[in-house]
């Protein structure tokens, strides 16, 4: 992966990105058991596959997020978060 | 070469001699499966044989003995690590390998050179001088230094790095030495092979058979092989295997590289680490500089190199070592490393019942391979993991005990 597609700047060389992991959905702290939130803060699902990720555009500030195989390195698509149905 | 040696190549009276049979078909059950034949698994192999009589044990590798991270490291052991559990255990291990060639009856070219981790800021300096108290209050031989005993060792170094970065000091860690890498797994599977243990390559795991909560056996391409103790020791792999069990760890993998020069008449005697400049270098039997540099920036399960890697490499080295600027980069690659929160491998005992982990091994597992050999042996054959590896658990993160080696990682991630 050489080139990303940025919603907001459209394709950027990929210096210019920053990885921010993984999306994950964070369960409600107060009703949730103690290992259901260690687990959230620590696991993570490390297997190859196609992934939602947040990445960041540093020049313009932009987190979105970018569905990529891990396996591969393809992106599939990008997008703002809440904004993948506009796509 | 001699001519005389050239008719022991061609006649079929004299073989090659082999390290270890060519297993092909496994048996139905064994006392032990070990999933991965790099340094580690073999290493407890050989230790579960060795210290404990389990010699009904088979090792199956996916691909060829020591072609998976064994081989791929830049082959530095060291034990100048931040937490007194980190520095206890891979002084234990700097221990084993300083006797290994004999114990193995193999010339592992084990070559203890003093380590340097160069400071280019104060904050870095702390960490030496934090790091240099942890280990001498341990007993191993590290001290902080200045930038004239640096010039010293190393003559060649450009002290200022080009006026990008000055050197104001270094850890220096006297144990920190290189050894030929292949050559520990071959040692290890010679001496297992001799033992009873049986080793396949070309064998992958498919699956792990599991009953109320218990390993029952594993599904592999050559078959079903029914055990109730299996070792996953896969390096970068990890994450596939936890998955075929549900078993959740933090191991995110991110690519390694490495790469090395032309080689050259020896003048580097040292093993140098710059932090700050990302860099790890030392220089090999063959004379090729061997050098590393930091972790990928993001997740990607593959092992192919980047020019951006090199460029970034080269970039530092030569403001290091500005003669360089005319050597060459002959050779590079890429491991996939298995990344921890605290940088501090995974080891020990899982939810499952014999199912044990050793794994984790992120960019520090070549220098433990035979501690990790040897108590995660202890560990299979006692079904409790030994003081030494015990805030290594898996567990750990639920408790929020984790053990952080960050600061003494070899280069900033």
């Amino acid at each position: 992966m050489k080139l990303l597609e940025c919603p907001i700047n459209g394709i950027r060389p990929i210096s210019e990105f920053t990885y921010g992991g993984e999306y994950r959905n964070m369960p409600n702290p107060d009703t949730c058991s103690d290992s259901e939130w260690a687990a959230y803060v620590h696991y993570r699902n490390g297997a190859p596959g196609l992934k939602k990720e947040w990445w960041y555009h540093t020049p313009s500030g932009t987190w979105f997020i970018a569905e990529r195989n891990t396996m591969t390195d393809k992106v599939n698509r990008t997008y703002l978060l809440g904004q993948e149905e506009a796509k | 070469m001699p001519l005389g040696l050239l008719k022991y190549g061609l006649s079929s009276e004299h073989p090659a001699p082999r390290f270890f049979r060519d297993c092909t078909e496994p048996k139905k059950s064994y006392d032990a499966v070990i999933i991965g034949g790099g340094g580690h698994g073999l290493a407890a192999a050989y230790y579960l044989a060795k210290d404990y009589g389990i010699t009904n044990v088979a090792v199956l590798e996916k691909g060829y003995i020591g072609g998976g991270n064994t081989g791929r490291n830049t082959t530095i052991v060291r034990s100048n690590y931040l937490t007194p559990e980190g520095v206890n255990f891979y002084d234990a291990s700097v221990k084993i390998y300083e006797d290994l060639s004999e114990e193995l009856d193999l010339n592992l070219f084990y070559s203890t050179r003093g380590h340097f981790t160069l400071a280019h800021t104060e904050s870095a300096m702390r960490t030496m001088r934090w790091r240099a108290e942890v280990n001498k209050h341990v007993g191993v031989e590290s001290y902080v230094v200045g930038p004239e005993e640096i010039s010293k060792a190393c003559p060649q170094l450009d002290i200022s790095c080009s006026g990008q970065a000055p050197i104001l000091g270094a850890l220096y860690h006297a144990p920190g030495s290189v050894a030929r890498h292949d050559a520990v797994a071959w040692g290890y599977a010679k001496e297992a092979d001799r033992m009873g243990v049986e080793i396949f390559q070309m064998t992958e795991v498919t699956g792990i058979d599991t009953k109320g909560g218990k390993v029952v056996g594993v599904n592999t391409s050559k078959g079903y092989i029914s055990t109730n103790r299996v070792l996953s020791a896969v390096a970068g792999f990890t994450p596939r295997i936890t998955e075929m069990v549900d078993l959740q760890t933090p191991i995110v993998i991110h690519p390694l590289q490495a790469c090395v020069s032309e080689p050259m008449k020896p003048w580097l005697d040292t093993i140098l680490v710059s932090g700050s400049l990302h860099v790890y270098v030392s220089q090999s039997s063959r004379g090729e500089l061997v050098m590393g540099s930091s972790l990928d920036p993001y997740e990607f399960h593959s092992t192919r190199s980047s020019l951006d890697f090199v460029e970034g490499l080269t970039t530092h080295i030569t403001d290091m070592f500005p003669f360089l600027s005319n050597v060459k980069v002959v050779r590079q690659w890429g491991g996939m490393a298995d990344i921890t929160p605290d940088f501090a491998p995974i080891m020990g005992k899982t939810p499952l019942e014999g199912f044990y982990l050793d794994a984790g091994w992120g960019t520090w597992g070549f220098k433990a391979t035979p501690i990790s050999g040897k108590t995660m042996a202890e560990t299979i054959a006692k079904d409790m993991a030994p003081d030494l590896i015990k805030s290594f658990r898996l567990s750990r993160f639920e408790d929020y005990e984790l053990t952080g080696e960050k600061g003494a990682a070899s280069v900033g991630h």
